[in-house]
């Protein structure tokens, strides 16, 4: 039993601490536990110490900050800027990014061409992260982070790369040195044209007032409230925070209607107004990868799931790129409203609107059949597709409306279908009217 | 520790001195040594280092014979599957040690570390020898640090033999040179090859929570084999809730989360976000198991 006399006489010697071996046992287990609470308490405590502090900023009047987000001139940028979106959409994957796209496509008054680049896309849905980087007209970079792998566009002179370091594939495009002024005219891409837009919106059916202070990526920031005055939207209420030193907006709230999470946060995490390394633009193909030019794209159609054509991928690229990054992607999600409460007249070809202000809904007119109806299809197809939305009848006939927590989307049965960030009575209050 | 000076028995740092004749720190770098050299010497280990090097010469050939004929690998489009970096790796042989770290990482290298550092309270316990170590006069803290501390050079050596294997293989079947960042930029050679280093101390450093989990579940039995089978078992667990969407609040907790960030690491600028969250959560785990392993250790009654 030697073992057991060790052992005994260690314990023998153990006891000389005075303390009962029980609580002494007791004692040694405090310190992981004071180790988890530590840590629990830091976890808790310190993001909310280091929110408690709104800058502390002279006052300044709606209109004072829409001037400030006008003179704006921010050539030279980098950071990473976290988008969460969450439209309420069924997880579908494809199907559900599509829908997405589809809206956000015709949103932006590009009905021609319904299919964008699978990548840019993806940020329809869930919590992305992306880095951008500028230096001037001519220099632009945009990475979507994803696990292991990123997808880059870069804009460098007059070339575009895409590139998707996951397949190993690039995409190339040129682009004219001295480029853009057609799209622009399309959505309000500056931080100028936003903010005459937004003057212009604030008699007629919005609100715009400054909302305090807050502090976003380091930065102290005034907060823009932009609130509609009618009822019938689904849009709760918009808030920029706008940079106090550069007029720069750095973080893009929309909340909607019925309450809960923002429908899109966009905002810089990370920001930096120096100078980018020139190298961050250099793009050369890696060796072996696999380089689709534009021209060969537009014979295939886009093939693979990388940027699908020339036009959609620079439209993409000048709307992510606009100064006002943040606002200009909820332009292009709640593209038909924002575009129309402006009282900007849909471009040619465009689709038709009706109402005004936030309530405004566009109409397009497929002149197929509309939504076949579940019972058509049959089948477990057919549940699917009579689950995915909610029959409605009206002066119009009868149709399915689409929702999400933003925009809904209204098919009737002759083929019409109506979109808008509205609710659903709104909606068919618009098709009773377009009859 | 100077608590467990106290606690050890009187005659014993009598017999520190008398069997080492040296003072007690470099006792205590004696015991680490002695401790290594068991380690490292047992067939097991060398067994499971074999395998981790096989993991690259396979995933090596593999791709080599994939892309034989000139093709290229992971032509299936953007949802290409297989492990991160597959893709490059026949234009730039540095790349076979980043994917071979991404395919051993989230299973073949925390199950050597399971075994391991289960088996190290534990293994000792069931073959008897446990009493043995603690009639040496290093206290019971110091032989656990001595045990984490061994634990942790396997970690290291675990990562570097998948890494120097991966560019062996690299090296020999494919080209190497300047490669591009994930992020579209160039960076040289020399400079990829010191993030491929920087990469593996990440790797090797992200393995720091499965082994002091697997240390205290070590000093929680007297069985090798099922501290091991617990750890291993932990660690399956954790990775399969991390897949489940329902449970993304706790997700950033687990120690395997972030394990994957050291990607982020070939991106250009670097993004550390994830990459200082993943050694946060790796400190975290070390102390908080860390310090349950002592406090069962040095309260537990030695039986075997």
């Amino acid at each position: 039993m030697a073992p057991y006399e060790s052992d005994d006489s260690t314990t023998a010697v153990e006891g000389v601490d005075d303390l009962p071996s029980g609580r002494r046992k007791a004692a040694r287990y405090v310190v992981p536990v004071t180790v988890v609470g530590v840590a629990a308490a830091t976890i808790g405590l310190v993001p909310a110490i280091a929110d408690s502090g709104d800058p502390d900023l002279p006052k300044i009047t709606a209109e004072q900050l829409i001037e400030k987000i006008a003179q704006s001139d921010v050539e030279q940028l980098s950071g990473t800027v976290k988008i969460s979106t969450d439209l309420g959409l069924p997880d579908l994957g494809g199907l559900g990014a599509g829908f997405a796209s589809g809206a956000m496509a015709s949103g932006s008054g590009d009905g021609s061409s319904a299919d964008p680049s699978a990548k840019l896309t993806e940020l329809a849905s869930g919590t992305h992260t992306l880095r951008v980087a500028m230096d001037g007209e001519n220099k632009q970079k945009l990475s979507l982070l994803e696990n292991a792998s990123e997808y880059s566009l870069i804009h460098n002179g007059k070339d575009v790369w895409g590139y998707d370091s996951k397949s190993n594939e690039v995409f190339h495009g040129t682009a004219e040195e001295a480029k853009g002024g057609q799209e622009k005219e399309d959505v309000p891409a500056t931080p100028k044209d936003f903010a005459e837009e937004a003057l212009k919106a604030v008699d007629d059916t919005t609100s715009v007032t400054v909302d305090g202070t807050a502090q976003v990526a380091g930065r102290d920031a005034y907060r823009l409230l932009i609130k509609p005055k009618q009822s019938g939207t689904t849009v709760g209420a918009i808030t920029v925070a706008v940079d106090a030193k550069t007029g720069m907006p750095l973080k893009f709230t929309l909340t909607p209607s019925s309450g809960g999470a923002a429908v899109i946060d966009a905002g810089f995490t990370q920001v930096s107004f120096a100078k980018p390394a020139a190298s961050t633009f250099d793009f050369t193909p890696p060796k072996g990868a696999k380089v689709t030019e534009e021209d060969e794209l537009e014979g295939k159609g886009g093939e693979h799931g990388a940027p699908k054509s020339e036009d959609e991928l620079r439209k993409e690229f000048e709307k992510e790129f606009g100064k006002d990054f943040d606002k200009d992607f909820g332009m292009e999600l709640d593209g038909p409203k924002a575009g129309d409460k402006t009282g900007k007249v849909a471009p040619e070809g465009g689709p038709e609107v009706i109402g005004e202000g936030w309530n405004s809904v566009a109409v397009f007119d497929t002149g197929g059949e509309g939504v076949p109806s579940g019972a058509e299809v049959g089948g477990e197809m057919g549940g699917f597709l009579d689950s995915l939305g909610d029959k409605v009848t009206g002066k119009f006939g009868s149709g399915t409306v689409f929702k999400t927590r933003l925009i809904n989307a209204l098919i009737t049965d002759d083929g019409k279908v109506y979109v808008g960030a509205v609710d659903k009575d709104a909606l068919v209050k618009a098709a009773d009217s377009g009859k | 520790m100077s608590q467990d000076e106290a606690v050890l028995p009187g005659g014993a740092i009598e017999g520190a001195r008398k069997a080492g004749g040296k003072v007690n720190p470099l006792w205590t770098f004696g015991l680490l040594r002695s401790e290594l050299l068991t380690t490292f010497r047992r067939w097991r280990t060398l067994a499971l280092l074999a395998v981790l090097a096989a993991v690259p010469i396979l995933v090596g050939i593999a791709v080599k014979i994939e892309t034989g004929d000139g093709g290229s690998m992971g032509g299936g489009g953007p949802q290409g599957g297989g492990p991160a970096f597959i893709s490059q790796i026949t234009n730039n042989g540095l790349f076979l040690v980043f994917t071979a770290l991404a395919a051993t990482l989230p299973f073949f290298l925390p199950m050597a570390i399971g075994v391991i550092a289960g088996d190290a309270i534990a293994g000792e316990a069931n073959a008897g020898t446990l009493r043995y170590l603690l009639v040496a006069p290093a206290g019971r803290s110091r032989l656990l640090l001595t045990k984490y501390a061994t634990t942790m050079a396997f970690c290291l050596v675990a990562t570097l033999v998948v890494a120097i294997s991966a560019l062996t293989v690299g090296a020999l079947l494919f080209p190497l040179g300047e490669l591009t960042t994930i992020s579209g930029t160039r960076i040289s050679f020399a400079e990829g090859l010191g993030r491929a280093l920087l990469i593996a101390l990440v790797v090797a450093a992200s393995l720091i929570g499965v082994a002091a989990l697997g240390l205290f579940v070590s000093t929680l039995t007297n069985s090798g084999i099922a501290a091991m089978a617990t750890t291993v078992g932990l660690l399956i667990t954790v990775q399969i809730l991390d897949q489940i969407p329902q449970l993304h609040a706790l997700q950033p907790y687990f120690f395997s989360h972030y394990w994957l960030s050291f990607a982020d690491l070939m991106r250009e600028p670097v993004y550390w976000d994830d990459l200082v969250k993943n050694l946060g959560i790796q400190g975290l785990y070390a102390a908080v198991f860390g310090s349950a392993a002592w406090a069962r250790f040095t309260t537990r009654d030695i039986t075997a």
